[in-house]
């Protein structure tokens, strides 16, 4: 089995819930085991918040991709903002780090989506944006 | 989908019960309730009941340590309870275990309270 998708939407907060829903329906025909569809679920969750809150400071009107594949052994997410980028990915992937503590954040989304995935890279650059890819492997 | 909540205030706790989906889009909110109930009737105590909370990620909680810098001033403590499986990875991977106090159901989260508290 394979299959992939691509899609793009603005920068507002509802649409982390969307982004969620999308996956679901996108992973329906896999009969996947409800933890490992939890699992997908928020490391898209994390990733998807801080696009718009880190990425794009909150400001609705930039633009988020998504890009959602699988095939018989793996399932990859992609999510991609072209916003502030990140300075420093190392010490951002440090469990507790977080340049938001004043606004309640508490530092884990990294952490999160590294543990619920079986893979995780982060590519960014500095004033042009960040994309996150995740891979999780499932036996089919 | 979205959040929502429902409070009840017993002796010397504020129970929140959870139901939907708690995430970015919909923590101000919740964070707004909850904070105006706390200080109107200068809560000591927090019970999270989880039951019907199917889905939470880190921004609950950036929320839970914000509470916990709240009433810790005070001497108070915080329950969760009734979290299921993915959230309580959530829950471990934080180490909020630290600052909380897990129980099965509210009626154990009670008698933790009526215990420390
Ligand atoms: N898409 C992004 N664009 C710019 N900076 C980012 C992006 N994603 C993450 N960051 C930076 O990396 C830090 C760590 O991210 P992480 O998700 O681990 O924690 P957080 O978002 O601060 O807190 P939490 O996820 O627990 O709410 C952020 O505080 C932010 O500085
Ligand atoms: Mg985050």
């Amino acid at each position: 089995m394979k299959n992939e998708l691509n899609i793009s939407f603005p920068s507002k907060l509802i649409n982390v819930q969307t982004s969620r829903a999308i996956l679901i329906g996108f992973l329906a025909e896999l009969d996947l085991p409800m933890s490992v569809i939890n699992e997908l679920k928020t490391a898209l969750s994390e990733a998807v918040t801080n696009a718009i809150v880190h990425g794009y400071n909150n400001d609705e009107s930039c633009v988020v991709s998504l890009y959602f594949s699988y095939d018989d052994f793996s399932i990859k997410m992609i999510v991609e903002d072209k916003g502030v980028g990140i300075e420093n990915i190392d010490a951002a992937k440090e469990p507790l780090f977080s340049t938001k503590f004043d606004e309640e954040r508490a530092g884990l989304g990294f952490t999160i989506m590294e543990v619920f995935t079986d893979s995780l890279q982060i590519d960014s650059v500095l004033g042009s944006g960040t994309k996150v890819t995740m891979i999780k492997n499932y036996a089919s | 989908m979205g959040l929502s909540v429902q409070m009840a205030i017993k002796k010397n706790r504020l129970v929140i019960r959870l139901d939907g989906e708690l995430d970015q889009s919909n923590v101000e909110e919740l964070k707004k309730k909850v904070c105006n109930i706390i200080k109107k009737y200068s809560i000591v105590n927090l019970v999270f009941n989880f039951e019907n909370l199917s889905f939470m990620d880190s921004t609950g909680i950036g929320f839970i340590i914000g509470r916990y810098g709240e009433i810790k001033r005070k001497g108070g403590s915080i329950v969760i309870c009734s979290m299921n499986n993915t959230i309580k990875k959530v829950f471990n991977i934080s180490g909020l275990k630290r600052i909380c106090n897990v129980a099965n159901d509210e009626v154990s989260a009670d008698k933790i309270l009526g215990v420390i508290a």
